[in-house]
């Protein structure tokens, strides 16, 4: 029986170390711990956070990159092929001079020739007026003498001519 | 400890026994004439004075040699005052008188009739509980200091603090916000001295040779009764209204009512009962076995030495549940009493969504 009847002492002492332990531990241990205990989950929400979105930003950029790489590539193509077109015609451009050229050249050699053989004719037909001449020259010469011979002559010069 | 070793443990143990009892048997016959009466083991009694609050620290008697550490013994009567001694006044078998006080059976009275006395010593077991507590501050505010330091906040906590977060955070998240809702915060500082100090308490009452602090009804009942007033000051019209004018039809009410009534009681009265029985049945228990020796022993001496072990192994194993058990009622204390702290506010904002049943033995 004795066991069940609280005791009057320990009753205030356990009252009043209960409340001085309550005041000290609520001030000094309990208020900076939860507070710390607080602040550590929210820096490591706030970490969890920040890595998110540096991940997120991450992401961003490589696509970012993939799509600048993509349009570089596709640049590239586009230059490409406009060298090529270029090429292609500079080439075509440099046939057609060439061929114009040529033309030219031959047109110009044409001229050249044909001036030339008209020359040639000129002086042919000037030489063959000389010898016509020449040869009338002779041939009166000789009409006088003889009319067999001056036949003969004219015959003679006849034949020369035609070998001419 | 594995289940496999329990069990080995357990074989151990029962096989001692079958071996012991074949051979108490066979030594009774003889034990009877050979041992000279002794002075009579009384368990009982014995068990009692351990469970039980004193004024000295007494650890073992040899011969005449008491090592024992006493007292101040403070006490204050109406008709003469206060007045301060050392409880080594009373003698060691506290069988003498000093200053018209006397010792009987463990309490302190007056030798004149009509004296009134009340007694405020510092007893074995305020003493060993604000060494406990001592302990308990100094340990905390220490971890808080840390904590202050920024050791825990920004880089990984050390030491003590791995021991104690846990357990703060558990209390925190499972005991305050589970049952209190959004108010827990203010509650925290609360749930957490109720906690601590339960379990200092237990804890350092398992040292041998200690006191029993816990398991006293006098510090369980200092408990409850905050416990009680913390409710009260928590409760609102809503948990009122429930107890004077239930939601029960008319011919229910004129019994329901004295059962509501009753239950604001018996709530922080089961509190006190709970901790005390389990505190005090543990140590009841502790102490048995290792009387089982002594009360062999008085049979016959072989009995009692070859006795010793088995009791020493459930000791042991007794001992190793007590830990568990201060946790477990420190826990139960601080989580039942958070359970009727919600109860008593709920109704008022509807953030409590958390209806657990208080019935837990």
């Amino acid at each position: 029986m004795e066991l069940l009847l609280p005791k009057l002492g320990l009753i205030v002492w356990t009252l009043i170390a209960f409340a001085i332990v309550f005041f000290i531990l609520k001030k000094f241990a309990w208020k900076p711990i939860l507070k710390s205990l607080d602040e550590r989950a929210k820096n490591i929400s706030d970490s969890i956070q920040t890595a998110e979105k540096v991940r997120a930003e991450m992401a961003l950029l490589k696509s970012e990159n993939e799509a600048l790489l993509m349009k570089a590539r596709e640049e590239r193509a586009v230059m490409l092929k406009e060298a090529k077109d270029t090429k292609d015609r500079i080439i075509n451009e440099a046939k057609d001079q060439a061929k114009l050229e040529t033309n030219k050249i031959i047109a110009d050699a044409q001229v050249a020739i044909n001036q030339q053989k008209m020359a040639a004719i000129t002086d042919l037909k000037n030489q063959v007026g000389n010898l016509v001449i020449e040869v009338s020259e002779k041939v009166l010469r000789r009409e006088l003498s003889n009319k067999q011979d001056q036949e003969n002559y004219i015959k003679q010069l006849a034949d020369n001519a035609k070998l001419n | 400890m594995g289940s496999k070793s329990i069990k080995s443990l357990l074989v151990a143990v029962f096989s001692l026994i079958i071996i012991f009892f074949s051979y108490v048997s066979y030594a009774q016959d003889k034990g009877a004439e050979v041992t000279p009466p002794q002075e009579k083991f009384d368990p009982g009694k014995e068990i009692m004075t351990h469970i039980q609050d004193a004024y000295q620290f007494h650890f073992f008697t040899l011969g005449n040699f008491h090592a024992s550490i006493h007292l101040p013994v403070i006490l204050y009567s109406p008709q003469k005052g206060f007045s301060v001694f050392s409880s080594s006044r009373f003698g060691e078998e506290g069988e003498e008188a000093y200053n018209g006080y006397k010792l009987e059976n463990g309490s302190i009275v007056s030798v004149e009739p009509g004296v009134d006395v009340y007694d405020f010593s510092l007893t074995k077991n305020v003493v060993q509980m604000l060494i406990a507590l001592t302990i308990l501050v100094f340990l905390m505010v220490g971890i808080a200091k840390k904590y202050k330091k920024g050791q825990g906040i920004t880089t990984a906590p050390t030491g003590w603090q791995n021991a104690i977060e846990p357990i703060i955070t558990f209390v925190r998240d499972d005991v305050a916000k589970a049952n209190l809702g959004k108010r827990y915060k203010k509650y925290m500082p609360y749930l957490l001295t109720i906690f601590f100090f339960i379990l200092i308490n237990s804890i350092f009452g398992l040292l041998p040779g200690s006191a029993n602090v816990t398991g006293n009804i006098a510090f369980t009942a200092v408990m409850g009764v905050i416990s009680f007033f913390v409710i009260l000051f928590s409760s609102n019209k809503h948990y009122w209204g429930h107890i004077v004018n239930p939601p029960v039809p008319w011919g229910i009410k004129p019994i329901l009512i004295p059962v509501e009534i009753l239950g604001v009681f018996t709530k922080p009265f089961a509190l006190i009962v709970r901790l005390f029985a389990n505190m005090v049945a543990g140590h009841i228990i502790i102490l048995s076995f290792i009387s089982l020796i002594f009360i062999f022993g008085g049979m016959n001496k072989i009995a009692g030495w070859s006795f010793s072990p088995i009791s020493i192994l459930f000791t042991v194993f007794i001992y190793l549940i007590e830990i568990l058990i201060s946790f477990i009622q420190a826990f139960i204390f601080t989580n039942l009493t958070a359970i009727f702290i919600g109860q008593a506010f709920e109704g008022s904002d509807h953030d409590v969504d958390h209806h657990a049943d208080p019935v837990i033995v």
